[in-house]
């Protein structure tokens, strides 16, 4: 069991919008860095201070060879480590983590970054995941294999097009409340409903909107944390785990892999009900019916569909932060899930705060269709 | 103040697996070629993929042009179902993956870890994908790719050009002496001594005294390590080798700053990570207590550059070095016995492979390219980005917490 002994002791965040064309990406960075060392008087002192910065970003969104490159002074890293975890953002929280937990660090930046406004279309991005014998050249991508997961979620669960409106709903009152989140339009249920088909049976308000943003924590050992905050977040579980490649190999519609994860990173917790031992619920699901098929492989819930119809979304508190609904772009949501936890158990959600938040629960996926996923718990 | 190295728990190498290392796997795609490596890493370790409880992948996605490939090689690294990380960091990914690994056993979080570091730079154009690293608006249009001839024209400068010219000369032909006798070599010519004179004058020039002859190649290739606990390690394996430290050291984003002014130029990180890490474990004087060095060298120039700032050396003591053979196999301080990076660069694999080897040769497993006597202490670097460092220690006993050596 982890116990507390890995601390966030601060967050930052851009807000998240639909396109920052007047911020290159490394100014993103260090927009999110420096109020973190104002607040918690963290420095890169050679001895005491950051010697290591973990970063999170994608070559190809970035449109750059090894990206890090370009956002290590930015993020204090000159002449420190810096290490690049190149995937959901949620992973390379995990990963400081273990590095504090080594031994070999404890202090330490997470810095995420991603425009998804850059590419002319996420789409290619996306598409450059699949290799290029099999599924690359037939045009699979992130949102058309996500496609193919919702019918075939649909169709195993049978959840109706009412229920799929309510998350982008829900998404979007809550994100009303946030001021980072990207899409704040009020939508109702019809409006979803009657939304353009994007890629059957996913509707363009199903889909999380194109967004850029940063996000940065500070993460310390259990024994420095009073030096930066008197409010930390511990890091008390986390696991991840990845599904097989090829479509046809895996279970679009089925949770399993998510349920290993959180299976691992609950023991690690001492976790033993999902439905019963969160405050609060950040759940990445970039695409409307994602929502309640990983709730359902989280064991928050049982049949996804039934849950929203019973206000569930609303009686866990899911998404308070909008989720990815409301728009991150998909490398760092996680990321983003996690800063809206720690706010939270912080008690700075402001307008949307949880009285007495103690433990929240954050999901991350990377690859498409959500291939790879990660668990990690947050308590105060 | 220098805070002593410590770490959670101890973690050992227990299983290593590296391909050949050639210009072509045509006979393969990338996730069959890492399955290669993971095949011979589980079978060194006696174990089966079951055993693992994490892998991680690293490599550089536009050099192959795959997003997130890890997701795609699941079908040759095993991952399905485990637990897995994807960290890069240009040329040193494969030293930043055993760092990764290091952290996550020594955590407790995981008691065995598979690192794989792969590139089939065949499939891109590797001087294209560096030269897209550097900045589209400021540096980009001066990039040459990984090309750089500054460290030729001021060894040159500082030595004399004759002097300076054979040393590097002699410092390929070591390599590539070294290389013959490793199977995994991607190049290896049977290069003599004798030829030094006709390869200072006839190896084409890529950039100034930078010759073809000096430089990496881009190859195709994976290595994969096993790293487990130290209770693991002790029960799973009779010769693990041990990871004492790894340090990181990486610097903003351009070759120049200051470049043209010594003066004013920083510490190079070589110099500093090696400076601090040595420190950190009570290291007096490298040269004499490493018995092998396993160096990140893109180009015989640097190589040579580099022995001097790693060994903390002065002035001219590292040409020495080089022009009486101390660098070879069965010399004081035997620099890349595997032929090096000049020998075989599949980058994302490239520096993990020193490690690999230095661990070979702490384990006396690393056959015709084995240095005599005993290996009980081996350094592993790794360059990449911008003058990026990672630098890795291994020890063949758990003897040093008590007595720091040097």
């Amino acid at each position: 069991m982890l116990t507390k002994r890995v601390a966030i002791c601060a967050v930052a965040q851009t807000p998240f919008v639909r396109d920052m064309w007047y911020k290159r990406f490394q100014e993103m960075c260090f927009d999110v860095v420096e109020p973190i060392l104002k607040e918690t008087g963290a420095n890169f002192d050679e001895d005491t201070g950051i010697r290591n910065v973990i970063t999170c970003s994608d070559d190809v969104f970035d449109a750059r060879t090894i990206s890090d490159n370009a956002v290590t002074d930015p993020v204090g890293a000159h002449y420190r480590g810096e290490e690049k975890v190149s995937m959901d953002g949620c992973n390379a929280l995990g990963y400081a983590a273990a590095c504090i937990l080594s031994g070999h660090d404890d202090v330490m930046l997470v810095v995420g970054h991603c425009k998804e406004s850059q590419p002319e279309s996420r789409d290619m991005c996306t598409n450059l995941a699949f290799d290029p014998f099999y599924c690359r050249p037939v045009g699979l991508d992130n949102t058309n294999l996500s496609a193919l997961q919702a019918r075939a979620y649909i169709e195993r669960s049978g959840i109706t097009e009412e229920q799929l409106a309510e998350v982008v709903v829900s998404s979007r009152r809550n994100a009303a409340k946030n001021p980072v989140a990207n899409e704040k339009g009020q939508v109702t249920p019809e409006q979803v409903m009657a939304s353009p088909m994007l890629c059957d049976p996913i509707r363009a308000l199903h889909a999380y909107p194109v967004s850029d943003g940063a996000v940065a924590f500070l993460v310390s050992s259990a024994e420095r944390a009073a030096e930066f905050t008197d409010r930390p977040v511990w890091i008390t579980g986390f696991a991840n785990c990845m599904d097989s490649y090829f479509p046809g190999d895996r279970d679009l519609a089925g949770t399993e892999i998510l349920a290993r994860a959180a299976k691992r990173a609950y023991r690690m917790a001492g976790v033993n009900d999902a439905a019963k031992d969160f405050d609060l619920v950040e759940v990445n699901g970039a695409f409307a019916h994602q929502v309640p098929m990983w709730l359902e492989g989280l064991g928050v819930c049982g049949a996804g569909g039934e849950f929203i119809s019973a206000g569930g979304l609303d009686d866990k508190k899911v998404n308070l932060s909008g989720g990815m609904l409301s728009g991150n772009p998909i490398m760092l949501g996680g990321l983003a899930r996690a800063a809206e936890a720690v706010l939270q158990l912080r008690g700075e959600a402001d307008g949307r705060q949880v009285g007495g938040a103690k433990r929240a629960l954050v999901h991350g996926t990377t690859g498409p269709a959500g291939q790879h996923q990660a668990v990690l718990i947050l308590e105060n | 103040m220098t805070q002593k190295h410590k770490k959670n728990r101890n973690v050992g190498i227990i299983g290593i697996g590296q391909t050949i290392y050639s210009s072509h796997r045509e006979d393969v795609n990338q996730p069959e070629m890492i399955h290669e490596a993971v095949e011979i890493a589980l079978k060194d370790a006696g174990l089966t993929i079951d055993d693992i409880d994490c892998v991680v992948h690293g490599n550089m996605e536009l050099f192959q042009m795959v997003q997130q490939p890890d997701c795609w090689h699941t079908i040759g690294t095993g991952a399905y179902g485990r637990d897995q990380f994807r960290l890069t960091t240009g040329g040193t990914t494969g030293a930043t993956l055993v760092a990764a690994s290091d952290n996550l056993v020594a955590s407790g979080m995981y008691d065995i870890v598979l690192a794989i570091g792969f590139e089939k730079l065949q499939e891109g154009h590797t001087t294209g994908g560096i030269t897209n690293m550097a900045d589209p608006l400021w540096g980009r249009s001066l990039q040459t790719g990984a090309l750089t001839g500054a460290t030729a024209g001021e060894m040159i400068e500082e030595f004399g050009e004759d002097r300076a010219k054979r040393a590097a000369m002699r410092h390929r032909v070591i390599m590539d002496k070294h290389a013959v006798l490793n199977p995994n070599s991607h190049r290896s010519f049977g290069l003599e001594f004798e030829q030094i004179d006709d390869l200072m004058k006839n190896s084409p020039p890529l950039v100034g005294e930078l010759r073809l002859i000096h430089m990496c190649s881009q190859s195709d290739g994976a290595c994969a390590m096993i790293f487990a606990c130290e209770e693991k390690a002790k029960e799973l394996s009779d010769r693990p080798v041990w990871i004492r430290d790894h340090i990181a050291v990486h610097r903003e984003e351009t070759f120049t700053m200051f470049s043209s002014n010594k003066e004013m130029r920083p510490e190079i990180t070589q110099r500093y990570a090696a400076r601090k890490l040595f420190e950190r474990n009570g290291i007096g004087n490298p040269v004499e207590y490493f018995d092998v060095f396993e160096m990140y060298d893109p180009s015989s120039w640097w190589g040579m550059d580099w022995l001097k700032n790693f060994m903390l050396l002065e002035g001219d003591e590292h040409l020495k070095m080089v022009e009486d053979g101390e660098i070879m196999i069965g010399g004081r301080l035997p620099v890349n016995p595997s032929g090096g990076v000049v020998a075989a660069n599949p980058i994302g694999a490239t520096a993990m492979a020193r490690v690999a080897e230095a661990a070979l040769q702490v384990r006396g497993d690393a056959g015709k390219h084995q240095v005599p006597g005993e290996v009980n202490h081996a350094l592993a670097s790794g360059f990449g980005g911008t003058f990026w460092t990672v630098m890795t220690m291994l020890e063949k006993n758990l003897d040093w917490q008590e007595d720091n050596n040097g």
